[in-house]
């Protein structure tokens, strides 16, 4: 293997992910509308590809698993019969355990697996047709009675098929067991011994099928190669079968896409990943290091041209500044990815704990196509997870309850997500008895947070739930309800420099909004100067700026407080807190900075503007310095340190408290 | 070609007129001093961060690791910039030196265990004695120089 290639195994990993994926959307659509038979058949093809791959990659127990869990699916497929929604479950957790297997095949439980196949067993259709054979395609109908038809099948493989591990001599063999066959290879396309590429499937073949099976049988035998194969069968004699509400038309010579109903779904999804590629995200940050690297480029280049009176340098150096920005959203839009996956999972957490805990959940999601920085939607996944478990965990009443106060039995829980701005804004709403308002005042007022008599809005008191020890659940349930969990949420969301808002119209249930930046890798930042230092201060915490007063300023030793519209913030004199050294300017002024509910006042020396920032984080050199989020570079290639508000914000409650306590 | 088969292959530098050496293949390229963008609060010997390429990447005195005074760069001051790994984690540093000599063999030979006593430097930051030309040098162990633990912040 050249040092380059990849790794075979890692290349099936990923395949296999995908088609996990693949049979998880599938089993979830079933259950829903179990009578579809295409979902049946996509849902056999996928297992029968990991079953395939899986071998030939030497996943030896996952190829072994996967033929038990073909075999359910191969006999739902020929008996007709819908699948349980029993059987779903054990099939969804048959995919679990299929991940395992080929993610740490040695720590997967084999008892586990036996399990399963136990269950499969008993909520499967009835073993009453024989089972087929590891490598072997799926069996017939029972024969027919009907007089024999004749077919002219003539039928070509792609390319690279060979490469792909289709044995031709396999489907004439699946031909030769349906009855009388004659074979014949088209030798015309096969070049000369010096032009022959040996991996290549140059044949074509024409064959003369006597049998009672039907049409559909046909199709089958190439149901796996169906998609990019040439196929065409022509019924030489009429067929007697009238049974058969799949037979086609007497005499058809279609392209192979369309023969084959379920097809259709798989060629779309082939198309779409035909024109997509994977790349590692290693690539694509190094490339936007380049294009980082190539914007400080081109500033240099407008100060030369600036300072120039060459009308030609000016032009070329408008040109680079207009591609280089071109190029920067380019680069920034390969980063993004649908949000759309990320709501995909969460179909199988609901239906999860719709089950666990009893109660019907309809969920609706909205915005898929919202596109978003794909580390912000990776790391969106547990607190997404928190919040639908607590929306159905708490917001939605059981079916009896629901009924006995006129809603629908079935609560509705919705996920949508869109653009605004700059911003992306996630809501998740569900129908149910919304947020108990006085249960978490008394919370509050228990914990200390608010006073007896104090009188907050409803935004306010709802952002209570996101501190730490905070939960009103009378009982502790495996769900949700241990004091964790929404204080996690906050952390996440903070962490992506996102906000949190909660309503709950009495009566009309809970909707929580989350409010994100589109991408972590670039941000709106307030350019600032502390001695001879620049720093970037994220734009969207910043709320407003002032001057610092000279009373303000002298009396500040005591008391770091500034009277703001009648409410006391605290202030933290950044030159104190870098340690600067020199004389301070005249003037100085404060940047008000927010998190959720929180506000300090941050003193600079000066407030040079607004700023493009790239986000480069710090090495772990600089782990234990807590009041920067991360680095980015000017435009005239010097580093700026960029602030890390909420850690700054705790700085000044602890300055606000020890301030109280004295 | 035999004899320097398992030769190493060193940088050597200067630093408070001592000569030190660093294992060649730790090092990715060498620059001559940039603008320097300090870190408040950050441990002394790492309290810099410099731009090489678009990266932004931390700069390391080893002056101060090493209990020698800091002192203002120089025309002959150079930025080697190493690839190391940090807590696990391979990260690219800028290493100050007052001087940068040349890319050099030092025979297997020519490498003395490290001496327990008679140094001035904590032993585990050095990982060979080498003879080069009848002087001695002292081959850094840039992953515990660089080591983050408990800080040394005085």
């Amino acid at each position: 293997m050249t040092p380059g290639a990849p790794d075979p195994a890692e290349t099936f990993r990923q395949e296999a992910h995908d088609l996990l994926i693949q049979l998880e959307d599938v089993l979830l659509d079933l259950d829903g509308n179990p009578g579809d038979r295409e979902l049946i058949d996509t849902a056999f093809r996928a297992l029968h590809t990991l079953k395939g791959s899986g071998a030939m990659f030497g996943f030896d127990d996952l190829a072994r698993f996967a033929h038990t869990v073909e075999n359910t699916f191969d006999r739902l497929r020929r008996t007709g019969a819908e699948p349980s929604r029993e059987l779903i479950a054990a099939t969804l957790a048959a995919k679990d355990f299929m991940r395992q297997l080929i993610q740490s095949p040695g720590e997967a439980e084999a008892a586990i697996g036996d399990g399963l196949v136990e269950e499969l067993l008993r909520h499967g259709p009835a073993a009453s047709l024989p089972e087929t054979g590891p490598c072997g395609a799926a069996p017939r109908p029972a024969e027919p009675k009907e007089a024999p038809a004749i077919y002219d099948i003539v039928f070509a493989l792609p390319p690279d098929a060979l490469l792909r591990g289709t044995n031709p001599l396999r489907l004439l063999d699946e031909l030769r067991d349906m009855g009388e066959c004659t074979v014949a290879a088209d030798l015309g396309p096969v070049p000369a011994i010096d032009g022959l590429d040996p991996e290549r499937c140059y044949l074509r073949w024409r064959v003369r099928l006597v049998t009672r099976q039907p049409r559909s049988a046909i199709d089958e035998v190439f149901m796996f190669v169906i998609d990019d194969m040439e196929l065409s069968v022509t019924t030489m004699a009429p067929e007697a079968a009238t049974s058969h509400p799949e037979t086609h038309p007497a005499t058809d010579a279609t392209s192979a896409a369309d023969l084959i109903p379920p097809s259709t779904r798989g060629t779309a999804e082939r198309a779409a990943a035909g024109s997509s590629i994977r790349i590692p995200a290693e690539r694509i940050d190094n490339l936007m290091d380049r294009v980082g690297e190539l914007v400080i480029a081109q500033s240099r280049l407008r100060q030369l041209a600036q300072g120039s009176l060459d009308p030609t340098l000016r032009s070329v150096s408008e040109d680079i500044e207009r591609l280089s920005s071109e190029l920067r959203v380019t680069t920034m839009g390969i980063r993004m990815v649908p949000i759309g996956q990320l709501f995909a999972r969460f179909r199988r957490v609901v239906h999860d704990l719709s089950r666990d805990l009893g109660k019907d959940v309809r969920l609706v999601t909205a915005g898929e196509e919202t596109e978003m920085d794909k580390t912000v939607i990776e790391n969106l996944n547990d607190p997404l997870v928190h919040l639908i478990r607590n929306a159905i965990d708490h917001g939605l009443e059981t079916a009896a309850e629901r009924e006995a106060v006129g809603k629908p039995r079935a609560g509705t829980l919705s996920l949508e997500a869109r653009h605004a701005g700059a911003q992306v804004l996630i809501t998740i709403r569900d129908d149910g008895r919304g947020m108990n308002r006085q249960r978490i005042r008394a919370k509050a007022v228990e914990a200390g947070w608010l006073s007896e008599a104090g009188d907050v809005p409803d935004a306010e008191l709802f952002q209570m739930i996101f501190r730490p020890g905070f939960s009103t659940a009378a009982a502790v349930t495996n769900v949700s309800g241990r004091g964790v969990g929404m204080d996690v949420v906050k952390r996440a969301i903070d962490g992506l420099h996102g906000f949190i808002d909660v309503s709950s119209p009495p009566g009309r249930g809970a909707q929580v909004t989350l409010r994100l930046p589109l991408t972590l890798a670039i941000i709106d930042g307030l350019l600032v100067r502390i001695g001879r230092g620049r720093y970037v201060i994220p734009l969207s915490t910043v709320e407003e700026c002032v001057e610092l007063s000279e009373a303000d300023n002298l009396r500040s030793t005591g008391r770091s407080f500034l009277n703001i519209r009648d409410e006391l913030v605290p202030f933290l004199r950044l030159r104190d807190l870098f340690k600067v050294q020199g004389p301070a300017d005249l003037y100085p002024k404060v940047v008000i900075v927010t998190a959720g509910d929180q506000r300090v006042g941050l003193v600079v020396d000066q407030i040079i503007g607004d700023h493009q920032t790239v986000i480069k984080s710090l090495s772990k050199l600089h782990a234990d310095v807590a009041a920067f989020s991360g680095a980015t570079i000017l435009g005239d290639g010097t580093v700026a340190l960029i602030l890390d508000v909420v850690n700054l914000i705790s700085a000044g409650r602890i300055q606000e408290m020890r301030m109280k306590a004295s | 070609m035999a004899a320097s088969e398992s030769a190493r292959e060193v940088v050597t530098l200067e630093m408070q007129g001592e000569v030190f050496a660093i294992d060649a293949h730790w090092v990715r390229e060498i620059l001559d001093m940039v603008p320097v963008t300090e870190v408040p609060n950050a441990q002394p010997f790492v309290s810099g961060l410099i731009n090489v390429r678009g990266k932004v990447v931390p700069l390391a005195d080893l002056r101060l690791r090493f209990g020698m005074p800091q002192s203002p760069p120089t025309v002959d001051t150079r930025v080697i910039v190493i690839d190391a790994m940090v807590g696990s984690e391979p990260t690219a540093v800028g290493i100050l030196a007052d001087r940068v000599y040349e890319v050099t063999e030092i025979a297997p030979a020519a490498i003395e265990e490290t001496p327990r006593i008679g140094l001035r430097w904590r032993p585990e930051y050095i990982s060979g004695i080498g003879k080069l030309g009848g002087d001695f040098i002292i081959i850094l162990d840039m992953e515990q120089v660089l080591a983050v633990g408990p800080t040394t912040t005085q």
